[in-house]
């Protein structure tokens, strides 16, 4: 039963992060998302210790705040004439310093380790249940991400046509009346949701990984917006089949296991696509010069 | 005995101001440009012509001044706009074709939760053939040549259906043939009793693709009909001394030199 929850909850990160990392690689934002995953962390911790309990709507709340801050920091700071990279750095390690800071200050209290926040520990998610009028409802984690997919799913699904606009042509977007902020600000928040519901299964720094790889595979792959994203949460849902049958043959972290195994998926699309693929083109080269 | 639409001319311009940090790229620009006409608006480099497009857009925020497109700010007035960014403003590897593209120029008509279907495929598919791309619908953006882009660009404004049409450069990089659809097209507009604003750069084409000329350098320096506007002495004025003029067969010929 424990593989069941395991691998639900892997494919349901996934599908999160898959979705979402479209628009972020097509915006050229695949690092807004690193920076968001590692700035929620000291919302985590103030959430932590004002509700003490690790599953609370507090926590997610006080995370999308500290990673919408986050966003909005950055672009501030670009505003007033920082380079944009720079200002990435600045915003999220400041940020994920004064998590650490809370962390370690108050370790004691909050039953809350750093390796499980950066790493997380998805082989325990099952041990974590609630119930409801004494009957078992199953893993928290697998409400929370369940939840969460199906916001992601709504947002987008209503909003489609405005968030591929403003990923094209923002210009363009904004011209036509679409409040481009807004559906900036509105993807920022759900990456920030999909976040801290993803780090108590992969932690914060492997979470990157789910956002970016498997988009940027689909994105080797197709030439449509609809079904890179549709790939983009296939790559990440077989990433953690095979990163967890890995995991369990080697007996290593899950979460390495399942990042590690979508960047196999990423090198072989690199190679092997039939459109963008290093070994076509060559092979095309090939026969034309000859 | 006209009407308030007839009355109030495509777009108003008064007292335009737009900065970029502190640095003012725009400087009391005020003008009124009649119905109906195909407009240049000619300047050196970093004389502001893009940003007076998009800030007569509502694109970017302006300092001070108002913009009245028909009367009315720019906000009631978006489905009587199309707009043509730069084609190198967006990124031509996104996982879309040329169809999806010039869909893309309907939404604004779409409303809220409105979905393109068929009758925006038609309208796109229409658009194309107009700018000759039929053949290219469904191939991917990228492996179309920078002027196959340009006319897809112009196909997208041309689904939006307007009647004030602003254009950044869409003679920039591209072929003869295109160059030549392009003027076709913006002809055919005007026919149609349509206004548009082009960001030209080719001085040697002016005289012939324009009805009215807007010559900026941070501040406006002249507009007027293309014969009266469009002379070497109002040029010089505009480009501050960095003109050449070569005189050959009686007809001056102009250059931008380099400095």
């Amino acid at each position: 039963m424990s593989d069941f929850w395991i691998l639900l909850t892997g494919s349901l990160v996934a599908s999160c992060c898959g979705i979402l990392g479209a628009f972020l690689v097509l915006r050229k934002m695949a690092m807004i998302g690193d920076a968001i995953s590692h700035s929620v962390m000291p919302g985590i911790v103030i959430a932590f210790l004002i509700s003490g309990s690790r599953d609370s709507l507090v926590m997610m709340l006080a995370a999308m705040a500290c990673g919408l801050l986050a966003v909005f920091l950055i672009q501030l700071f670009q505003q007033s004439g920082i380079q944009s990279d720079a200002s990435i750095g600045v915003v999220f390690t400041a940020m994920f310093a004064t998590g650490v800071l809370l962390v370690s200050l108050y370790a004691r209290q909050v039953h809350l380790d750093q390796d499980a926040i950066l790493y997380g520990e998805i082989a325990y998610v099952h041990w974590n249940t609630w119930t409801l009028n004494g009957v078992s409802m199953g893993p928290i984690a697998v409400w929370l991400l369940g939840i969460t997919l199906t916001v992601i799913l709504v947002v987008i699904g209503l909003f489609y046509k405005q968030f591929k606009l403003c990923a094209f042509d923002p210009a363009l977007a904004a011209a036509c009346g679409i409040p481009v902020a807004l559906f900036h600000y509105l993807l920022m928040g759900l990456v920030s949701m999909a976040t801290v519901s993803s780090f108590e299964s992969v932690g914060a720094i492997l979470v990157v990984g789910l956002l970016v790889i498997p988009a940027a595979t689909a994105y080797l792959l197709t030439e449509r917006l609809s079904v890179m994203i549709a790939m983009s949460a296939g790559v990440g849902i077989a990433s953690t089949f095979i990163g967890y049958g890995v995991a369990t043959v080697l007996d290593a972290s899950i979460a390495g296991c399942i990042v590690s195994a979508a960047g196999v998926l990423f090198i072989l699309a690199l190679l092997f696509s039939p459109s963008h693929g290093v070994i076509w083109k060559k092979w095309r080269l090939r026969r034309l010069a000859q | 005995m006209k009407n308030h639409l007839k009355t109030a001319a495509p777009l108003t311009i008064e007292g335009l101001s737009v900065a970029y940090q502190k640095k003012p790229v725009l400087r009391g620009v005020s003008f009124s440009i009649e119905e109906g006409e195909l407009i240049g608006v000619i300047g050196p480099n970093g004389a502001g012509k893009s940003t007076l497009m998009k800030a007569a857009l509502g694109l970017i925020p302006r300092l001070s001044g108002e913009v009245l497109i028909y009367g009315k700010p720019y906000r009631q007035q978006r489905r009587l706009i199309g707009y043509v960014p730069q084609r190198e403003s967006v990124d031509w590897d996104f996982p879309t074709n040329a169809l999806d593209v010039v869909m893309m120029g309907r939404y604004g008509h779409l409303g809220l939760f409105g979905r393109p279907g068929a009758k925006e495929r038609r309208l796109a598919m229409e658009c194309l053939a107009k700018v000759g791309m039929a053949d290219f619908a469904t191939r991917q953006i990228s492996q179309l040549s920078g002027g196959q882009q340009q006319r897809v660009f112009l196909a997208r404004a041309l689904v939006q259906d307007a009647k004030l049409y602003f254009m950044d450069e869409p003679f920039a990089g591209v072929d003869a043939a295109t160059e030549k659809a392009i003027i076709t097209l913006l002809q055919e507009l005007k026919r149609q009793g349509k206004t548009v604003i082009v960001v030209h750069h080719d001085l040697a084409t002016v005289e012939e693709y324009f009805d009215s000329v807007l010559l900026l350098n941070v501040e406006l320096q002249a507009y007027g009909k293309t014969e009266q506007v469009f002379t070497q002495q109002m040029l010089q004025q505009t480009y501050g001394g960095r003109l050449a003029f070569l005189e050959r067969g009686g007809n001056a010929r102009l250059a931008v030199t380099k400095g």
